[in-house]
């Protein structure tokens, strides 16, 4: 924790905290409603919901295929709403998806949260559609030739979650623990989930 | 709620401090000016840009006051509250007045509760007293 050593009179937290009561008092703003943004924004978004997801797809055969057939359903199931048109997009041994937005930085916040900075990057926008291979190997992600790489542009209109793979020596570990496996980055394409070994 | 893909979809110097999709907030009261703002533009119907045009506006006038001053620390919920201040002040639905007399009388609580934190009993004659 960063203190800003801002306790005096007039400092930021007590003018904050003086707006906050005055805005209630003239029954301007609702203490709950102020409440349930900050619930909000804590728990209801953010890469852990994409992670149950994709966890649950993991050990339920049938889920991943209605996943797969129709995502804003499927995750609807698991209590998530994403507002938008979603569609899920399965990494095999032989295809590998990744997600960008070529135009602004179109994305399913609801399952993933925030974007990361780089995903607004012009370059990542650019690159990624014209070399894919190398800009997922500059992040960290080597492809063999043999796999194909499908690069899906999001749009105000459709959102794209990727299921990736599995990772091996995985069989005996619960939904639960699986889910610590799946990172923002993995269900973006631009990385693996994470084995066991490394999470 | 229409407004929180708004706010997450705010970038460059407007853009919430985040780590792996999550908010960050440094302090409590980070979190809570932040629900503030969120939640008055929602309750008000106002276009989330009302408010982005001013943090974008507060961060520029700190970083021209501070342009020369290596040790000055920014701290973006810092101005995101000035934002929040001028938006409400702009809209007429707090007066400055209202928002001064606010601040004193939440600024003499706290110098009270710290007295009692820090010593037994009230100082004699306590100099803040009314």
């Amino acid at each position: 924790v960063t203190h800003t050593g801002d306790s005096s009179v007039d400092g930021p937290e007590i003018r904050s905290r003086a707006l906050e009561s005055l805005l209630y008092e003239k029954g301007l703003l609702d203490p709950d409603a102020v409440d349930a943004v900050i619930g909000s924004f804590e728990r209801g978004y953010g890469p852990l919901n994409g992670a149950r997801v994709i966890a649950h797809a993991w050990t339920d055969p049938a889920y991943r295929r209605r996943l797969l057939d129709d995502a804003p359903a499927a995750v609807a199931e698991l209590g998530f709403r994403e507002g938008e048109q979603l569609v899920a997009l399965a990494n095999t041994a032989d295809v590998h998806n990744v997600v960008v937005c070529t135009l602004c930085s179109c994305y399913p916040w609801t399952m993933l949260g925030l974007p990361p900075r780089w995903y607004k990057d012009p370059s990542y926008r650019s690159r990624v559609v014209i070399e894919p291979r190398s800009v997922l190997a500059e992040l960290g992600l080597e492809l063999g030739e043999d796999v194909e790489v499908r690069v899906w542009d999001s749009n105000s209109e459709l959102r794209y979650l990727v299921v990736p793979e599995r990772p091996q020596g995985t069989d005996e570990m619960t939904e639960e623990e699986l889910v610590g496996l799946v990172s923002r980055d993995s269900m973006i394409g631009v990385a693996r989930a994470s084995s066991p070994v490394d999470a | 709620m229409t407004v929180e893909p708004a706010v997450a979809a705010m970038t460059g110097v407007s853009a919430v401090p985040r780590s792996n999709g999550e908010l960050v907030f440094e302090e409590p009261w980070h979190a809570r000016v932040f629900g503030l703002a969120v939640a008055l533009v929602g309750e008000r119907e106002l276009a989330w840009e009302e408010f982005q045009g001013r943090l974008v506006d507060e961060i520029g006038r700190w970083q021209e006051a501070h342009a020369t001053d290596p040790n000055a620390e920014y701290h973006y919920y810092e101005r995101w509250a000035c934002a929040l201040e001028r938006l409400v002040l702009d809209l007429y639905l707090v007066s400055a007045d209202e928002l001064e007399a606010a601040i004193r009388s939440v600024g003499i609580d706290d110098a009270h509760e710290h007295l009692h934190e820090h010593r037994r009993s009230p100082p004699a004659g306590g100099g803040n007293e009314r």
